[in-house]
């Protein structure tokens, strides 16, 4: 009788031991370090989510993403933070990495808070880039004027 | 009878073997004029140093992100006899210590240890030290670096210079020196994949969804980002390091000051001490003769 006891005491120590079972509900956080050349947006923070604008489609990256690399489109990253709260920023150009240990690199080349941008601003910038295009002679030239028009019409979108 | 003040140099001949007050004070004049100037340049050094260390504490993030896909993609050099590449990352201005040196000394080696290198040197003062033996490697020089703080632009042009050369490698490395404290820098190495090692890393496969073209793009990228965190790194050592430098030149030559004018001192009282014994003499002798 005892016997049987102690051994039940046992075995129950040893099962609940191994029935931990994890969901993707509490995956562990993911760090994320958000930067640009002359500023630090993020620095190793726990977030719950961003919204990135990639050349391969915009994508939503959460905890225990699948690894991946992908080059940025001009266009707004959404960071969803853990308390709750939400930042825009517009980056113009760069990289995005997501490891397999959930740490996420977003380096862009250029961000800024959407809120300090200027709605006329963006739209006169758009108008120079379309002048640009049209008077652009070699193909460098009109790459370059391509390129501009992509991001000031991300900057009038973002401004909406 | 003789009236003296501390400036007037007196006229008559000195002794030969032995410095003139003009000579001496000629030196002294100079060696002043060389402590202000060090003085000065460590001012604007002083100031400079605290606008690069701003930067690159906002650009450490950055550049520390940049290298993070490569260790943990665990990637490795490309296993192949297309050489070396390295990039020697300093500027063009000097009298800041052991700054281009060091680098100099560290590329030296390493073209020695393996001939078959290219050198990318940012910076004319490692093109001044590797022009004379090592000219063969030297595959591009950028020039006019460190007037102004470096911004990523300019990064990315020696970036686009580099991929547009063609040169091909099989293991790469950036040289630069880390800022540690202000009285300390680190000559350290970044390691720089070629496209073939990236694609070829061990824990490739576990990125989803990846093509030549987004690696490609990623490491153009990179090598950009990498190269500008370098050059903040090296911007903010030299600056720190010239500092130290000009103080100590300072220092210097304010010891120099105080034993010269020791010396001028010394030279103007036996002067006047010569004088007075020829005077005194030649009147005794007048007395003894009458």
């Amino acid at each position: 009788m005892a016997l049987t006891r102690s051994a039940l005491r046992l075995f129950s120590g040893r099962f609940t031991q191994a029935c931990q079972v994890r969901g993707y509900a509490d995956a562990p956080s993911m760090s994320l370090t958000f930067a640009a050349p002359s500023q630090v947006l993020y620095n190793n923070i726990s977030v719950k989510q961003i919204d990135v604008p990639s050349f391969s489609g915009s994508f939503g990256i959460l905890p225990a993403h699948v690894p991946t690399l992908a080059v940025l489109k001009p266009g707004v990253v959404t960071v969803f933070e853990n308390d709750g709260s939400t930042k825009k920023f517009f980056v113009s150009s760069g990289t995005v990495t997501i490891n397999e240990d959930s740490t996420v690199q977003l380096l862009a080349e250029e961000a800024v808070p959407v809120d300090t941008l200027d709605i006329s601003a963006a739209k006169e910038l758009l108008a120079q880039s379309q002048s640009q295009l049209a008077s652009a002679s070699s193909e460098v030239a009109k790459a370059e004027a391509e390129i501009s028009i992509e991001v000031s019409e991300a900057l009038v979108k973002a401004c909406e | 009878m003789f009236s003296r003040s501390a400036a007037i140099i007196p006229q008559c001949q000195q002794v030969r073997g032995m410095a003139t007050l003009k000579m001496i004070s000629i030196r002294l004049k100079s060696v002043k004029n060389i402590q202000k100037i060090t003085q000065s340049m460590k001012m604007v050094s002083a100031a400079k140093y605290t606008k690069a260390e701003r930067e690159l504490k906002l650009a450490r993030p950055y550049g520390i992100g940049a290298q993070e896909f490569y260790k943990k993609a665990e990637v490795k050099d490309e296993e192949g006899e297309k050489g070396q590449l390295i990039i020697a990352v300093s500027s063009d201005r000097g009298l800041c210590g052991a700054v281009h040196s060091s680098i100099g000394r560290i590329v030296k080696t390493d073209i020695a240890a393996n001939p078959n290198t290219k050198v990318v040197i940012v910076g004319d003062k490692v093109r001044n030290i590797l022009q004379r033996l090592y000219a063969k490697n030297i595959a591009m020089v950028v020039t006019e670096v460190g007037r102004k703080p470096a911004v990523f632009g300019d990064a990315a042009l020696v970036a686009q210079s580099i991929i547009n050369s063609g040169i091909e490698f099989s293991k790469g490395k950036i040289l630069f020196n880390a800022f540690r404290t202000v009285v300390s820098f680190r000559t350290t190495e970044m390691p720089l994949y070629s496209q073939n090692a990236v694609a070829n890393a061990s824990k490739l496969p576990v990125y989803d969804s990846l093509d030549s073209d987004v690696i490609q793009s990623y490491t153009e990228f990179s090598l950009a980002s990498l190269l500008f965190y370098s050059m903040k790194e090296n911007a903010t050592s030299e600056q720190s390091s010239r500092m130290t430098a000009m103080d100590n030149a300072s220092k210097n030559a304010g010891e120099m000051i105080d034993k010269l004018t020791m010396t001028f001192n010394r030279t103007r009282q036996a002067v006047i001490t010569r004088e007075l014994i020829e005077i005194i003499s030649g009147a005794a002798a007048l007395e003894t003769k009458n």
